[in-house]
């Protein structure tokens, strides 16, 4: 019997040109995803981590093959039903945090919901919520300017987290925190992931995030080199 | 709606970049209200005093009348009709008798015109009244210009010379009974006023008169035989294309204005695209279309128009009043330049101007914004989020 997948990855391939000619940055990836996994993407830069990633997002099409997120083929959706596909399941977590400079922490994390029109009492609770989830109930109304690199990347989880998506896309997410910053994220991540099974998918290179991950696809020169599932202590 | 919440947002939120645009448009918007209120002002004046102190609400003129042409002035006269008789008894006309003449101010030479006009009439504004003065000359009431001109002053005596019907020259003294100010140079530069009777004595041109002035509040414009009804829209055709042209050279103004407020919003929002495409990436990101962000963009660019009213209205709506009060004084000399212009020019803010300049301002500047943010729909938003310049 034909297994439901949140995530369908067959045969893709991505192609960017390059001069006069191509550079594949994907090159035959294979994969399946399930609803609450804890996945990353692994690999040296240029494997092809990120654009594997935006592809899942909806952000990029395929060059070839198919990607199916959530019963939706990526590379045959027009940019509007793309928008409606991240904004209704999607969230997203940045290297760079990407937070917008002239909102409070309350309005960043706002934002997805506005976009989906939620009425304003149940989007004050669910804002309230998440900010609860990220531990920043004190910093509603400073500006991402006033908050330190931990902090900007709690709220960029908070927005990504207050709409409850099926699935969260993390680039990098730690590469500018410090260590004890990025435990602390992902330790909440972690949290989210287990109570509310949302899948979080990473891409990194970083070992503190590799260390978190329930599985690992090792990506080398835009091809899938290894995907292990990790076994925790307790399975161990 | 949700654009106009973030846009509103996104402008309150940027500060000092927002206000600085809002200030440079609303200082737009009533510059552009406040010279076209002082042209509308100049222009209202202008008809008011036109029609006080020449037109009346439109003249009759003897078919050989033009003013033009000082030459038809002698052939230019003839005996009052019935209908115009009875009008001007009743004050609803006054007539004119209109001559060449010279004077001799001071053993100088100077042409000019001399007017008859009954002393008692109350169409016009002349101060014909002070024509009953008794006095061994002949009492005449002549204008700041003619006296400036003439060297004149109230008292004074001089010579005058005219050419009666039958083409004898004459010439008697007349005494300078009052000087009136007036607006319209027409009425005062050059012109003389005489008493009607008098004038029509020396001119031997018993009962007749060059034209007639119908008074503000009467609709008459009944055709006479031998004369010409001229309305007040043909009388003020000169000052109309006036004051057109004179509003078309305000436009360049009005045009600069707007082009310099509207290179501000254009230069702010194309650097926004640059600026802001990392935002940009991250609206897309989380799940705007592009047609969202573009929409967002152009009310952002267009919010700015509003504002502008808002805070356009805080300091212009006191300052126009003020100058609505107090009026703007022209330069001196201003009214030698033959156009009626007051010492004080108060300028008219009609609901129109208002209106239009806003709707106007609005209009370009939502425009202005559309053009670059559509540029937006270009953008590849992988790059856009990590703010890599496209």
């Amino acid at each position: 019997m034909e297994q439901n997948f949140l995530i369908t990855i067959n045969n893709l391939v991505k192609n960017f040109p390059i001069g006069g000619g191509e550079f594949t940055a994907l090159n035959g990836i294979n994969l399946t995803f399930n609803t609450g996994e804890f996945v990353g993407f692994v690999g040296p830069s240029g494997s092809g981590k990120t654009t594997l990633l935006n592809i899942i997002g909806s952000l990029d099409t395929p060059s070839e093959g198919s990607v199916n997120v959530l019963g939706r083929e990526v590379g045959k959706l027009n940019t509007k039903k793309a928008a409606i596909l991240r904004r209704q399941h999607l969230g997203f977590i940045f290297q760079t945090y990407n937070l917008l400079p002239v909102y409070s922490v309350y309005e960043n994390v706002e934002f997805p919901l506005l976009l989906l029109k939620m009425n304003a009492s149940e989007r004050k609770k669910a804002v309230m919520d998440a900010l609860v989830w990220v531990g920043l109930t004190d910093k509603i109304k400073s500006r991402p300017a006033q908050l330190s690199g931990g902090e900007c990347q709690r709220v960029a989880v908070a927005r990504a987290m207050v709409k409850k998506p099926k699935i969260v896309l993390a680039d990098e997410p730690t590469a500018n925190l410090d260590a004890a910053n990025s435990h602390n994220i992902l330790k909440m991540m972690l949290k989210l992931n287990e109570e509310l099974k949302t899948t979080f998918i990473f891409a990194t290179h970083d070992d503190k995030v590799i260390k978190y991950l329930k599985r690992k696809i090792s990506l080398e020169d835009g091809k899938v080199i290894q995907d292990e599932i990790i076994k925790t202590n307790k399975e161990k | 709606m949700l654009a106009i919440k973030l846009a509103y947002r996104n402008l309150i939120g940027a500060g000092l970049r927002t206000w600085l645009n809002v200030f440079v448009l609303s200082f737009t918007y009533i510059l552009i209200i406040w010279q076209y209120g002082v042209i509308d002002g100049w222009n209202y004046q202008a008809k008011f005093d036109m029609q006080a102190w020449e037109f009346g609400n439109g003249q009759y003129w003897q078919r050989n009348y033009d003013p033009y042409d000082y030459f038809s002035f002698e052939e230019s006269h003839a005996a009052i009709p019935e209908l115009l008789q009875k009008a001007t008894s009743e004050g609803i006309v006054t007539p004119i008798l209109i001559s060449q003449g010279t004077i001799y101010p001071d053993g100088r030479l100077q042409s000019m015109i001399l007017r008859g006009i009954s002393p008692n009439q109350k169409v016009i504004a002349i101060p014909s009244a002070e024509l009953n003065t008794k006095s061994e000359e002949i009492p005449v009431v002549i204008g700041r210009r003619m006296a400036n001109s003439c060297k004149l002053k109230q008292g004074d005596i001089t010579t005058i010379r005219w050419r009666d019907a039958n083409g004898t020259f004459d010439a008697k003294e007349v005494k300078v009974v009052k000087i009136f100010n007036c607006d319209v140079p027409s009425v005062d530069a050059g012109q003389m006023y005489i008493s009607l009777e008098k004038l029509q004595e020396m001119m031997q041109t018993p009962g007749e008169a060059t034209m007639f002035v119908v008074g503000e509040n009467s609709a008459m414009k009944d055709s006479i035989s031998g004369w010409k009804y001229k309305s007040i829209d043909f009388l003020m055709k000169d000052m109309t294309e006036l004051i057109k042209m004179k509003k078309v050279g305000g436009s360049i103004f009005y045009f600069i204005l707007l082009l310099l407020a509207m290179l501000a919003i254009f230069d702010t929002q194309v650097l926004s695209i640059f600026r802001r495409q990392k935002e940009i990436g991250t609206y897309i990101a989380m799940g705007m279309t592009r047609k969202q962000v573009v929409g967002l963009f152009t009310v952002e660019g267009a919010m700015h128009a509003i504002l502008a009213v808002i805070v356009g209205a805080v300091y212009g709506v006191p300052f126009l009043l003020w100058q609505m009060k107090i009026g703007m004084t022209m330069p001196a000399g201003s009214d030698d330049m033959g156009i009626p212009i007051a010492k004080t020019i108060f300028p008219v803010y009609g609901a129109g101007l208002v209106i239009s300049t806003i709707l106007l301002v609005l209009i370009i500047t939502t425009i202005v914004s559309y053009m670059p943010a559509h540029k937006i729909s270009k953008m590849n938003p992988t790059d856009a989020i990590k703010g890599k310049i496209q």
